[in-house]
């Protein structure tokens, strides 16, 4: 307990890296991921091959391997940086292999999400002469974003957690922390423990706030 | 019938035919349909009757022959369908307002979006149609929040936003509770009679009898008889449709 009051400063710091990491991330999976979906419904079949192949990738490999691809493939290997300063460097790519994995995640709900509208409701966008994109960004989409409200939140939940090997990409967050003061010897279970809590407290209000708006937002039908 | 002086039709369907898999649901249709003519579509089910209504704004492919609207064939994809899309109104069945929006969103959408129409106008233009339709007071409610006669009202509003040159109504009551199909047919007739082209799939004999123009029997993908309302229904030419109208006339 005493290592976690005289390092609070520290403790708050990291999960402050945290929920930067999950927030930045969750934004640019959710864009990256609208754009999966839309492709993955799309007419042209080059662009479902696209989207096919992406998801099917990023969604079976370990995230841990899609950050060290960032870290080591593109930025010792190919030499492409965000930045000198090694943990803006990191940060970002822990937001890009992040994203990139998650994205593949919020593509399925959201195309799970495709599937409750009513074909009906395609057809009468089309018939008014909203063109295919219109007619997904303007009826399809805002539809399937309410029915899949619930399994958004939990694909953020898993991303919240899923910040904590970002290390391998060269950023410090909260877990590199916990385990750095493990390592370095003061009481393990009570350090183990303060983490995890901070982690339930960060995630608990996500599961509770998406189920209220899941059902705030519900499209009668 | 054509009395706005354009004598080329507006839709001329020629040689079509539309498989299902193995079922032949348009068998060689030849059909068309006049400026400011209404045409009644009427047979069993399963003959075809919806898709070929569905076939004129291309929601059904077809598989040969061609269907030209307004001089020109339809644009087989595109931002040239969707242009053509919103020159022929759709009303459907199962109503197919968007769920998401209000009634008046449902009909000021497709002015804004595709049209280009400023939201201020677009909203007054939207308002006077609702009125005309008799739902003005319901404007900011949702879709689920009415009823199925409101629903289909609000329907042909929307499509009527659009300033189409013809409407599609592909079985417009089927789906209605009974009290609620003569709310629906009286906006429809209402329409038929200040000229608007419409195609109307249904088995409503009253509504035929009262605005059609003529009246097109289809039965296992054919169109068996092409009669007027009147005829059609007294004297039926062919075999088919007398048997047609037994079954449904004695009930």
């Amino acid at each position: 307990m005493n290592a976690l009051i005289s390092n609070l400063d520290s403790v708050l710091a990291s999960f402050w890296a945290t929920i930067r990491l999950t927030v930045v991330s969750a934004i640019f999976a959710l864009i990256l991921g609208t754009i999966l979906a839309t492709m993955r419904v799309a007419p042209t079949p080059v662009f479902r091959l696209a989207g096919t192949v992406y998801v099917n990738t990023l969604r079976n490999t370990p995230l841990t391997l899609v950050l060290l691809f960032c870290s080591l493939g593109i930025s010792n290997v190919l030499k492409l940086n965000f930045s000198d300063d090694p943990s803006v460097n990191g940060y970002w790519f822990a937001v890009l292999g992040l994203s990139a994995y998650t994205s593949a995640f919020v593509c399925e709900s959201l195309r799970a999400g495709i599937g409750t509208v009513s074909l009906g409701q395609a057809e009468a966008a089309r018939a008014i002469g909203l063109t295919f994109v219109q007619s997904l960004r303007l009826i399809i989409l805002p539809q399937a974003f309410r029915s899949v409200i619930g399994p958004l939140g939990s694909v953020l939940i898993a991303l919240t957690k899923n910040t904590t090997v970002v290390i391998v990409a060269g950023y410090a967050e909260a877990a590199y922390l916990m385990s750095e003061m493990i390592y370095e010897g003061s009481g393990t279970v009570p350090i183990f423990l303060g983490f995890a809590l901070g982690f339930i407290v960060l995630t608990l209000p996500t599961g509770f706030f998406f189920s209220w708006l899941s059902k705030r937002m519900a499209v009668v039908r | 019938m054509t009395d706005n002086g354009d004598a080329t039709p507006l839709v001329r369907v020629e040689n079509v035919n539309k498989h299902f898999g193995a079922l032949h649901v348009l068998r060689d249709i030849n059909l068309t349909v006049s400026r400011g003519e209404v045409v009644v579509v009427i047979g069993p089910s399963g003959g075809g009757k919806s898709t070929l209504c569905r076939a004129i704004n291309r929601l059904e492919t077809i598989d040969s022959g061609t269907i030209t609207f307004d001089g020109r064939p339809l644009p087989a994809e595109g931002k040239a369908l969707a242009r053509l899309r919103s020159d022929v109104g759709m009303v459907f069945q199962s109503f197919n307002l968007f769920a998401h929006k209000t009634i008046l969103e449902n009909v000021t959408l497709g002015p804004t979006r595709v049209r280009g129409i400023a939201r201020d106008q677009a909203d007054k233009r939207g308002m006077e149609l609702l009125e005309r339709v008799g739902i003005a007071s319901q404007a900011g409610k949702h879709p689920a929040q009415l009823s199925g006669g409101q629903q289909q009202r609000v329907a042909i509003a929307r499509a009527l936003a659009m300033d189409p040159k013809m409407i599609l109504f592909d079985e417009p009551t089927s789906a209605l509770d009974p009290e609620m199909v003569q709310e629906v047919l009286d906006v429809m007739i209402g329409l038929a009679r200040e000229g608007m082209t419409m195609m109307v799939v249904t088995h409503e004999m009253g509504f035929a009898r009262r605005a059609a123009n003529r009246v097109v029997f289809m039965a296992e993908g054919q169109i068996v008889e092409e009669n007027t309302p009147d005829e059609f229904f007294t004297a039926p030419r062919t075999e088919r449709a007398k048997d047609f109208l037994s079954k449904i006339l004695t009930h």
